[in-house]
């Protein structure tokens, strides 16, 4: 897996960040050795000696001043310039009308991803086709968030009642791990977000299986049938959807085919049948602050709950 | 141009009948004497200079490594977000305030400032306000939503402990203190001034001083106004930024910032001011372009009203928004290149003193520096895209507050303190302290914009262990120990400079102000006779009267 980094560009939107550092970066480097080392002369040649006459006293030159005026303006001119051109390389202005590919919602602490062509519904990691451009319509359910994946992009706001929209793309196959950057609460820290860019076969394949309901209880045997039968008693129904079983209810993640994921609890923890179990056991223990509370269930009903969900692929 | 010990000021102080105390605590609790007063600001912000630091260390305990499990991530927001609060509030503004209380009646040839019990009235809005805002950890919970508390994380909904009201209503006292402050501070600049003292020879820090207190004036209420906004949501349960309920999240944003950005220059104008009388002074020579350092802070004050949004490039306000107010911010740099380089050409060709003070002064311009050059990364806002709220951010503030202001507040209180004190710092813990503090302070934010880069959001209470993160973060950790030593060493310098440090006498450094022309400690009313004020500096006359700065019409 990529970690976002925004030194490792792999997106045609976050390359022209890139090459702004760099031209900034070095500018930068410039004016502070220019600085430092006019700084170091001043330290090492006029150290006062003893008995040393006082200074020549003088009270400044009109001429220098306006050097040193204007041959910054002049280099930030051209900073501002390169500005615009990576402005509008890296977040071009959609066409008046244009529908998003893809809507995420963020919430405390976790992300929800809506396909609107494809009716499909996921959470926390979200598949794209590779070199496709996408337009994302970005909200949020609760406080303000942040979309931040530093390989492939600028980071959004996801602000409450302000919708906002930015470009997905990423330009070779792979996992690219990013975070919420806006603090959000008890669990910012745990709000990361994995982009998993696919070829079209595969992400065409990952979306047939995403629209298709879970097999269900019925093939993982009776400790999963009792699973089932927990869900809707102890309530996780009602935070929870599985489609078919509960729908339209999103203050959790969508859990239809959570066994697919690779992380549970937006990215705190790998996708494991252990890790599944200990996340159950005692939520808290695994993600302080998070919204799902510890249920106090006996080993039992974890295990049943795991063989489950398990079953949810 | 008259000698005549003509001194402004001491009317007012003969009208100010207040019982006064002449010994014990009573002296301080009800002293009305600007200097005393000043030395209450100082005080009380160093008090919390070590609380905020001390704050700081948690943090770093915690974030020493990956998946730590030191602080629960309850007790970490609590404590980034007071740490903020504090460092900004009760130690920046009031240390600044402090220095101005003591020093500008003393710069200007006064007795005390315009407004005496106004004045102890600020200090006392301070300590309570701040005691306020302490009382909410025990008074269940402290603010947990930032120092600049976004809606609608601050509203009641998210934040249900009573932090974020002991946040609203502590800041509101101490805005009123700042204000207070501010009309009191302009009126002694405009009224008082020694005869002969003209605006155009102000010493530097008062200028700087003049126009701070002009930005306060005009910043605070902002805030304060959005603080009342933020306690109606949250006690009367209105809707200004409660979202679902038609209030606007956005809206917080633009008012905390229309405060919050020329508040940067609130606290980082009169720490320009102090550089301006120590570089001179230890360079032996007078500050190079003195018209066009001050000009450049009226230039600063300006601007830094035009360029809040630049805070909020993430928040999606659109295209041509954002780059008007990338236009403003790139500008703000080129007055402050202009004061550098300004500060620059003072020390060339003079004939350098390298106290500690003096070494202060000299990190501040090459650490300043690295905190103004980030600054203009953000600007170039694509930059700003990726790397704001993340650690490359929180190095930038540290390198401008801590690099900017701290460091030449240290400067400062090297300088002043043997005025304030009678005593003399002992050079060597201060050059202890400076090398300490320098190295410290560079451990632990230098590779932050490194630890920005590569994908570490700020404001975190843990982070996975991914390459790099791990190791940098103690490197970090490190760091801030160093300092916190630095700083122990500082308070012990002056604890033992107090009670032995060398006899200071009335002008220890050969300075050319008006405040080294009286004893130190000044006695009560400041000056019994005050020097022929026909330059901007009446000292330097007095010492060099064949190449007095008034011959040549400065």
């Amino acid at each position: 897996m990529q970690h976002g980094s925004v030194l490792n560009p792999s997106s045609a939107l976050a390359t022209p960040i890139w090459h702004l550092f760099w031209i900034v970066g070095t500018v930068m480097a410039v004016v502070f050795a220019l600085v430092t080392i006019l700084v170091l002369l001043a330290c090492i040649r006029f150290r006062s000696k003893k008995d040393a006459p006082t200074p020549q006293q003088r009270y400044g030159r009109a001429k220098l001043e306006i050097a040193w005026t204007v041959a910054p303006f002049l280099v930030l001119l051209f900073i501002f310039v390169v500005t615009i051109r990576a402005m509008q390389a890296s977040d071009p202005t959609p066409s008046p009308g244009e529908q998003p590919d893809l809507v995420i919602i963020a919430h405390q602490w976790w992300w929800e991803a809506h396909y609107p062509g494809a009716n499909v519904i996921a959470a926390n990691e979200i598949h794209i086709p590779v070199g496709e451009r996408w337009l994302v319509r970005l909200e949020s359910a609760d406080v303000i968030h942040d979309w931040w994946v530093a390989a492939l992009g600028p980071k959004m706001d996801a602000i409450p009642g302000h919708p906002n929209f930015f470009w997905l793309e990423a330009d070779s196959i792979g996992h690219y791990s990013g975070t919420c950057a806006e603090y959000c609460g008890a669990e910012h820290a745990g709000m990361r977000i994995l982009v998993i860019a696919q070829s079209a076969n595969q992400f065409a394949a990952w979306e047939k299986l995403q629209r298709e309901q879970a097999p269900g209880a019925s093939n993982g045997g009776g400790d999963a049938e009792e699973g089932a039968k927990l869900f809707q008693q102890l309530t996780c129904a009602s935070c929870h959807a599985i489609t078919g079983i509960s729908e339209n209810v999103q203050v959790g993640p969508d859990l239809t085919h959570v066994a697919g994921r690779e992380t549970l609890a937006a990215g705190v923890i790998e996708n494991s049948p252990e890790n599944l179990k200990r996340w159950l056991m005692n939520p808290q223990a695994v993600k302080p602050g998070s919204n799902m509370p510890n249920f106090e269930l006996t080993v039992k009903q974890v295990d049943d709950l795991a063989a489950y969900l398990e079953t949810l692929k | 141009m008259s000698d005549a010990p003509c001194l402004p000021g001491a009317e007012a102080l003969h009208e100010t009948k207040v019982p006064v105390a002449t010994s014990g605590i009573l002296t301080w609790v009800s002293t009305v004497d600007h200097k005393k007063i000043g030395i209450m600001y100082l005080v009380v912000s160093l008090i919390f200079f070590v609380a905020g630091g001390f704050e700081a260390l948690l943090m770093r305990v915690q974030l020493a490594r990956p998946n730590n499990t030191f602080l629960s991530p309850n007790a970490y927001d609590q404590i980034f977000t007071m740490h903020g609060t504090t460092m900004i509030f009760l130690v920046a503004m009031p240390v600044l305030t402090g220095m101005a209380n003591y020093l500008v009646p003393l710069m200007i040839g006064a007795k005390d400032v315009a407004l005496p019990r106004m004045n102890a009235l600020s200090l006392w809005l301070l300590v309570f306000g701040g005691i306020f805002l302490y009382f909410s950890f025990i008074a269940g919970g402290a603010p947990a939503a930032g120092w600049f508390s976004y809606a609608p994380l601050s509203e009641k909904a998210y934040s249900t402990s009573n932090g974020v009201d002991y946040y609203a209503l502590g800041l509101f006292a101490l805005g009123i203190g700042s204000i207070i402050a501010a009309i009191n501070l302009i009126s002694t600049i405009v009224l008082f001034r020694a005869p002969g003292l003209t605006i155009r020879r102000l010493p530097l820090f008062v200028w700087m001083v003049l126009i701070t207190q002009c930005l306060i004036l005009l910043a605070l209420p902002a805030l304060n106004a959005s603080l009342s906004m933020l306690l109606i949501d949250r006690l009367l349960n209105a809707n200004f930024f409660v979202t679902d309920l038609g209030g606007s999240a956005l809206l917080w944003q633009h008012f905390f910032w229309s405060f919050g950005h020329p508040e940067v220059y609130i606290v980082v104008l009169p720490a320009f001011g102090m550089i301006s009388e120590v570089i001179p002074v230890f360079s032996g020579k007078v500050i190079y372009g003195y018209e066009f350092v001050a000009g450049s802070t009226v230039a600063i004050a300006v601007l830094s009203f035009l360029v809040w949004a630049h805070h909020m490039f993430a928040v999606g306000l659109g295209h041509s928004i954002d780059v008007v107010f990338a236009m403003g911010s790139m500008l703000i740099a080129v007055p402050t290149g202009v004061k550098i380089f300004n500060w620059i050409a003072t020390m060339w060709g003079g004939s350098i003193r390298f106290t500690t003070s003096m070494l202060f002064a000299v990190g501040f311009l090459v650490m300043f520096t690295i905190g103004g050059l980030s600054g203009v990364s953000f600007a170039a806002f694509p930059i700003d895209w990726q790397v704001t709220d993340t650690y490359y951010l929180v190095a930038h503030i540290h390198y401008v507050l801590f690099g900017g202001t701290i460091f030449s507040v240290f400067a400062g209180l090297y300088y002043w303190f043997p005025k304030i004190t009678g005593r003399m710092l002992s050079e060597t813990l201060g050059k202890v302290h400076f090398w300490l503090m320098l190295l410290g302070f560079n451990m632990t934010f230098l590779d932050q914009h490194f630890l920005g880069l590569i994908g570490m959001p700020r404001r975190v209470y843990t982070y996975p262990d991914l390459p790099w993160w791990g190791v940098l973060n103690m490197i970090s950790t490190v760091g801030a120990f160093i300092m916190g030593v630095a700083v122990l060493i500082f308070a012990w310098n002056i604890l033992i400079s107090l009670r032995g440090g060398e006899i200071a006498g009335d002008n220890p450094w050969n300075a050319w102000t008006l405040e080294w022309a009286t004893t130190s400690p000044p006695p009560p009313g400041n000056f019994d006779r005050l020097p022929p004020i026909r330059s901007r500096r009446p000292l330097w006359d007095l010492a060099h009267p064949e190449e007095a700065d008034w011959k040549y019409g400065r």
